[in-house]
């Protein structure tokens, strides 16, 4: 019979911090290799699918970013929340009120045109994402309700406000009965980025500008100071004047007004008008790339990426193979599991004991400790 | 009169799932750890029992399964918060994102399929009592194991010194472990007590309630599991009343939905999730109660120094 024992160390291990996310892809990966055999595939094969095949030309590079970016958008703002120790999971919920309060300007007033018309539809959404995550924020500031559970309703709220929408006040009355709102018109479509390569649109570069004003706001700013005061030590930020209520709601509102934003980039970019579903989960995998970049914004860039390639691989797999295209979800749960088990390493050392040895083992660490209290 | 045993009866079955996976959970953080990965257990028990129920033609072959799934998934989330202290609140998450992911890909080839449904209780001469007689013996067999489970709880807790020592580590597990009580142990069997609950609740879903296969079919209902507990208070009866209630939220907009109500469909849809919000709202509104009754090391990881 075997024990794992943690062993505490005397400071976070800097090896082990920058190595965890490589160790946990490695683990996924072999995971994924039993897996794939397990499903009758030559695992070499089903990697070159999944991993390389989706990003070996340059429009699917473009696919990539367009995946990439709202991930990206919603995992920095929840990185934020995380560190604070607040707990928004709700942000499938902000990134499809964003998407429906920014549409509000093309379905509404489909003969608006002109430059004002997307700004005003990017503000709308960021003001949709917030306004909705404000609601979590203030039911735990006034009644001191569960953030994670109020959080987590409202996104099955959301999905059905949106399917309501869409099929019934919104729908296109040319659309043959389809539920989906009309077209936007083109002054409402987000830009592609450059039209000849691929489709990415500015949503990615959203994304980046993001993490880097969100990078600056944790690292040189005050309130970045205050985020993980707060986070680490609640008792301790109170001592030093940061009131906790105030940063559960700059918490969420940051964080919904960017999965807000991400929605209505979603929307106006890469979809063009307002269908039933509108996200495969972003709000969801954002969570994973928080954690598997470290909450650090630059380091959620690269996991941004790798978790939109899991998503193109896994569609890839699903024509290549005729695997369900839901091996993505379980790509990205392996990989969030890992991280998580592999940051136990900043922390600790891992030791394995057979039972019988560690009464043994336990006896000789005494001995040292007697001649110390001596 | 009819009409009114037939809705009972559906509200019992509607509840019956909530009330197994939330004693379930409550066990669990009673012993301090909150596992957030109910849903997932859930769906991968519903999954696991119907395969299993399909591929054998027993129903209570896959009630079995059901329960081993969500076990066997559950011991995932124990190794990584027990023994390598993770943080519970990514981890139950992540056990819910690769449940709902690893559930869909295993259910492929049983969209669309004919599943096996457990048989109703039948007990000649009582079952046949009018009015009381169906709802009293002619329900289905997970009904009386989650009154059963409710009851064995609460005796379990508050009347047994193991009971004892679990709620003891839940309010404390540095004093437990001063105590030379063997925290982790008994949290690992809570945890995995608590993931077959969740799988059998996810087993009722998917072998009587809607016997089939259906991605994404526990609907969210592991989350609103996790809601009864904060809503009982960590109070098994209470979960039991709590249980019945959201039954009766849900099959009432079913029916309203049925009697073509002028209101949109999506609302009454929404009304399980909206009524979980207020729930939760009005009980942390009552600050005490909620800070008695929560476990004191609820969520916090537990190293041992030895």
């Amino acid at each position: 019979m075997m024990r794992l024992e943690l062993v505490k160390r005397p400071q976070r291990s800097m090896l082990f911090s920058a190595l965890s996310p490589f160790i946990a892809f490695g683990l996924t990966m072999i995971a994924g290799a039993i897996l794939f055999a397990l499903l009758g595939v030559n695992p070499l094969n089903a990697f070159e699918i999944y991993f390389i095949e989706p990003i070996s030309q340059v429009w699917q590079l473009h696919e990539l970013a367009i995946k990439a970016a709202p991930l990206i958008l919603i995992a920095v703002g929840l990185s934020v929340c995380y560190k604070a120790n607040i707990w928004n999971i709700g942000a499938e919920g902000q990134f499809i009120l964003g998407g429906i309060f920014g549409s509000a300007i093309p379905v509404l007033f489909p003969g608006f045109e002109g430059p004002l018309v997307l700004p005003l539809m990017l503000l709308f959404g960021m003001v949709g994402g917030a306004a909705y995550a404000a609601i979590p924020a203030l039911l735990k500031t006034r009644f001191g309700t569960n953030e994670i559970l109020t959080s987590l309703m409202l996104v099955y709220v959301a999905q059905l406000f949106l399917d309501w929408l869409v099929r019934g006040p919104w729908r296109d009355p040319q659309g043959h009965g389809f539920p989906q709102t009309i077209q936007f018109n083109d002054s409402a479509v987000l830009p592609e980025l450059m039209p000849d390569a691929g489709r990415a649109n500015w949503g990615f570069v959203f994304a980046l500008v993001a993490a880097v004003l969100i990078w600056v706001l944790m690292s040189r700013l005050l309130k970045g100071f205050e985020v993980r005061v707060l986070g680490s030590s609640p008792r301790a930020g109170r001592f030093a004047g940061f009131g906790l209520n105030r940063m559960v709601f700059f918490a969420f509102l940051l964080s919904g007004a960017l999965a807000g934003l991400a929605g209505i980039s979603e929307v106006s970019g890469a979809i063009g008008q307002l269908q039933p579903v509108i996200s495969p989960g972003y709000g969801f995998t954002a969570i994973i790339v928080a954690f598997l970049g470290r909450l650090n914004p630059l380091g959620i860039v690269a996991a941004g990426l790798v978790l939109a390639l899991t998503y193109l691989g896994g569609e890839a797999v699903q024509s290549a193979l005729g695997i369900s295209d839901k091996v993505a979800r379980v790509f990205q749960g392996m990989l969030l599991f890992f991280v998580l088990g592999c940051d136990t390493l900043i922390h600790y050392r891992i030791r394995l004991v057979g039972m019988a040895l560690a009464k043994g083992a336990a006896k000789l660490d005494a001995a040292p400790k007697l001649k110390e209290a001596r | 009169m009819d009409i009114t045993v037939n809705i009972l009866l559906t509200i019992a079955t509607a509840a019956t799932p909530l009330l197994i996976a939330a004693i379930g959970e409550l066990v669990v953080e009673r012993s301090g750890v909150l596992n957030l990965g109910v849903e997932g257990m859930m769906i991968m028990g519903a999954v696991g029992g119907f395969g299993a129920g399909y591929l054998t033609g027993s129903p209570w072959i896959g009630l079995l399964a059901a329960i081993a799934m969500g076990a066997v998934f559950s011991l995932l989330f124990a190794v990584m918060t027990l023994s390598l202290a993770t943080n519970q609140v990514a981890t139950g998450l992540s056990l819910t994102l690769l449940g709902l992911g690893l559930s869909g890909m295993m259910g492929t080839s049983f969209v669309g399929q004919p599943g096996e449904r457990l048989p109703n209780l039948y007990i000649p001469v009582l079952t046949d009592i009018p009015v009381v007689g169906r709802l009293l013996f002619g329900q289905d067999p997970i009904f009386y194991i989650s009154i059963a489970l409710t009851a064995a709880v609460m005796w379990f807790l508050f009347k047994t010194r193991t009971g004892l020592t679990l709620r003891s580590i839940g309010d404390s597990h540095t004093s437990a472990h001063a105590l030379g009580i063997k925290v982790i142990r008994y949290r690992y069997l809570a945890v995995i007590f608590g993931g077959a609950c969740a799988g059998l609740a996810g087993g009722h879903l998917s072998l009587v309630y809607t016997p089939q296969w259906v991605e994404n079919m526990t609907a969210g209902r592991g989350w609103i599991a996790l809601a009864l507990v904060v809503f009982a208070s960590w109070r098994p009866w209470r979960v039991l009343a709590g249980a019945y209630i959201f039954g009766a939220v849900w099959i009432g907009q079913l029916h309203a939905q049925a009697f073509g109500i002028p209101v949109p469909s999506q609302l009454l849809s929404s009304l399980p999730y909206l009524a979980t919000v207020v729930v939760l709202v009005l009980i942390s509104r009552n600050k005490r109660l909620t800070m008695m009754n929560t476990p004191a090391s609820l969520g916090q990881p537990f190293v041992p120094d030895r």
